[in-house]
């Protein structure tokens, strides 16, 4: 390319973003985007704009979860008439907060009341926030919620097997400097033995070496052992002090055997992914804060405990029944030339909807993970107290799976919750079918293995199964590659006058900014339908 | 081999995990050992055991089911498990909330667990539940 050839290109981008905008759409906008260099990791465009006359059309948002409450608000700004209709007494869906004095009941028929002090909370789905999610940011901003950050990665958590180094908690950054100590060496040892591949060129060789020694802190005759230089990455035994305090003493790695064995070397990916890189952020005081804020401007055309039976549609509108859910009696209904309907795909297969038969054997043929979340109060921080634990999550083999300190709140007196079990997929199913009472049994119990200090200082918990919640009936959709490919867009297209939106709905299932996302693209869609009609 | 590519804002790691374990795909980590990031298969055989660590966190510990905005079925006294092939088929495929438990079971835990369900909770049909019919339902599809 000539350069006067690339000032041109740089003049007219922004012209040719908004035309293949307004012909295409987002998607065909975002690859040129892509194609041309910009918009390495979000799909979000900025605040949508929904320009063109609705008419006085009527639409029936089904769901008050994050995509129905962006379907509402949204459509609402556009000059539409809605109304939106929610399950629960409250906005949100999964996007939800338990503090003291709640009560709740699960599908089981089991009720608990949580017992936390002001102050203190559980987010029992939704927890955190990556960077690139630009969609939830920008409606944070918009709506003046304050964020904090969500550590991901502490070093100074545990990792933890039970069958493994004595049952000992590691610390992760023994975990971490040791695996990449012990793979340094070896690799520089292959260098130095010639016999690496000979792909890679003399020089190559020779900085790479370099690069090794100091990734992996290898001393001078490049081997990882105990000694100020692996010190400085895994912690000292004797700490560094002051005046005539002992000298600083480095602790031993563990074996390499022992790392692979035990397993613990996966905890290190975590905070690697994409999703999980920093920086990473919560809502203050709770994730219900952001759902509720949009909910507020929201509460004149919102119907709260209402279960939605049925969705009739013909050539002229929506036809939406429901009931009232405390009571399952008083049917009603409410009628709208479109509907946007963000129910799970759990509950939306299981009521009568009328859609084309295509779309309908999407909605049986995706099912939602287990997961479960469990909150323990405890009399004192002793995580930070004794184990200089602040934030973050330590890792285990039990089922309980993770251990995540609070996020906020740091270094003060006082009791504090912190989330005692993360149990996801196939390891969370035995907790799963436990009872309320018996997880928070079980996640003292375990939990007790990492911190003894459990046993002394507990005082009670909350605990939520995602299979068991009324409102979901699980977690989040799992898609395989095969189901994606075969039922995706026919759950996805505009089916008559009715429309899905969701997490499940995206490429961010599981994650708030899918059914963000989800439903930006639908009401967009929808929009272009009704105002070219 | 099969992978289920887990999305999930929610977990902790793994952008895909290997359901049956014994081979990686494309970035799958699977393990033969200890795992941190627990099993991607059932280890229970004993219909019993299956029965109240994977059916009751849905069909709860009585078999009762529940309701919510959607529903449980009761697996007692459900005249639909006299015919052994319809409840291999749901756990075999799922359905709806129903996840298929393909993956995650083998022919004979899947025999195990649809005897166990099919002799308690008020149910009594007695004759067995053969692999010869799992495999059968496993290779329909
Ligand atoms: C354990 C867990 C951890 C998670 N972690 C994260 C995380 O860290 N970060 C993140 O961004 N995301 C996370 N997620 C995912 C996040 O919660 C979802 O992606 C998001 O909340 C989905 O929004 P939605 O509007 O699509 O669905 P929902 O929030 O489920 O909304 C659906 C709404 O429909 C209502 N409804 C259902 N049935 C009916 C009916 N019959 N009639 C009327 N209304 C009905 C429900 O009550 C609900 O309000 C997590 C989820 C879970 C469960
Ligand atoms: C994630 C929740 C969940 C789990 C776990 C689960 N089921 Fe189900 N099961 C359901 C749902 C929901 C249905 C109804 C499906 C539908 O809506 O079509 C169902 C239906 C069934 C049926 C058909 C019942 C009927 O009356 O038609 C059988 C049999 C069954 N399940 C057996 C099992 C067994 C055995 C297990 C354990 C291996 C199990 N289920 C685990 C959710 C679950």
């Amino acid at each position: 390319m000539t350069s006067s050839e690339e000032s041109s290109v740089t003049l007219k981008r922004r012209d040719l973003f908004r035309m293949i905008g307004s012909v295409a759409g987002g998607a065909a906008m975002y690859q040129a985007m892509t194609s041309l260099g910009f918009a390495a990791d979000s799909q979000y465009a900025g605040p949508i704009k929904l320009e063109g006359n609705p008419k006085g059309a009527k639409v029936v948002v089904l769901g008050a979860g994050w995509a129905g409450l962006v379907s509402a608000l949204e459509l609402r700004n556009a000059g539409y008439k809605v109304e939106l209709i929610e399950y629960n007494n409250r906005v949100g869906g999964r996007a939800w907060t338990i503090r003291g004095g709640d009560t709740i009941t699960d599908m089981s028929g089991e009720t608990q009341k949580c017992g936390f002090d002001s102050g203190l909370y559980l987010n029992p789905g939704p927890w955190r926030i990556p960077y690139h999610h630009r969609g939830y940011l920008d409606y944070a901003k918009r709506f003046g919620v304050q964020l904090e950050p969500f550590q991901m990665i502490n070093f100074n958590s545990y990792v933890h097997s039970k069958d493994y180094f004595g049952g000992k908690p590691q610390r992760f950054r023994e975990v971490q400097a040791d695996f990449q100590g012990h793979v340094s060496e070896l690799l520089a040892k292959t260098i130095r033995q010639d016999k690496l591949d000979q792909s890679v060129g003399k020089e190559d060789q020779e900085m790479l070496l370099e690069a090794l020694k100091g990734w992996g802190a290898l001393d001078k005759n490049y081997a990882y052992v105990a000694g100020p230089t692996s010190a400085e990455r895994r912690g000292y035994e004797v700490n560094k002090g002051g005046g005539l305090m002992p000298d600083p003493v480095g602790g031993q790695p563990i074996a390499l055997s022992d790392l692979l064995k035990s397993d613990v070397w996966r905890a290190m990916i975590f905070g690697q992914t994409h999703q999980w890189q920093a920086s990473i952020f919560q809502p203050v005081g709770g994730m219900d804060a952001t759902p509720k804020a949009v909910g507020k401007v929201l509460e004149d055309i919102t119907t709260f405990n209402a279960k939605v039976t049925a969705i009739q549609q013909d050539e002229h509108g929506v036809t939406v029944t429901f009931v009232d859910s405390r009571t399952g009696k008083e049917q009603r209904q409410v009628k709208g030339d479109w509907c946007v309907c963000t129910l799970p795909l759990t509950v939306l297969s299981q009521i009568d909807v009328q859609v084309s038969p295509a779309m309908k054997e999407g909605m049986s043929a995706i099912s939602y993970a287990a997961a479960v979340k469990t909150g323990l109060q405890f009399k004192r921080r002793f995580w930070e107290d004794d184990d200089h634990i602040y934030g973050g999550i330590s890792f285990t083999d039990q089922p309980i799976s993770q251990i995540a300190y609070p996020n906020f709140g740091y270094n003060r007196p006082g009791k504090g919750v912190l989330l005692g079990t993360f149990a996801w997929g196939e390891a969370a199913f035995g907790l799963a079918s436990m009872s309320a009472a018996d997880r928070v049994k079980a996640a003292v119990e375990q939990g007790a293995k990492i911190h003894p200090q459990y046993k002394a200082e507990y005082e009670n918990g909350v605990s939520w199964s995602w299979h068991r919640s009324p409102f979901t009936m699980g977690c989040a959709a799992e898609w395989t590659d095969e189901q994606r490919t075969k039922h995706y867009r026919n759950l996805a297209e505009i089916n008559g006058r009715i429309v899905l939106a969701g997490d499940h709905l995206s490429h961010l299932s599981g994650w708030q900014e899918g059914a963000i996302l989800s439903a930006l693209d639908a009401i967009s869609r929808l929009h272009r339908r009704v105002v070219t009609a | 081999m099969k992978t289920k590519i887990i999305l999930a804002g929610l977990i902790v790691l793994a952008a895909v995990s290997t359901r049956a374990g014994d081979s990686v795909s494309s970035g799958g980590i699977p393990s033969k050992h200890a795992n941190l990031m627990g099993p991607t298969h059932f280890t229970e055989t004993d219909g019993e055991k299956l029965y109240a660590t994977v059916c009751a966190s849905c069909h709860m510990p009585n078999a009762m089911g529940g309701t919510g905005a959607g529903f449980y079925p009761a697996l007692a006294k459900n005249d639909k498990l006299a015919v052994s092939s319809y409840p291999v088929m749901m756990v075999m495929n799922g359905r709806g909330p129903m996840p298929s438990f393909r993956e995650a079971m083998s022919d004979a835990q899947i025999a195990a667990v649809v005897g166990y369900v099919r002799t308690h909770f008020g149910n009594s049909y007695t004759d067995p539940v053969s692999l010869d019919e799992v495999k059968q339902v496993r290779e329909a599809k």
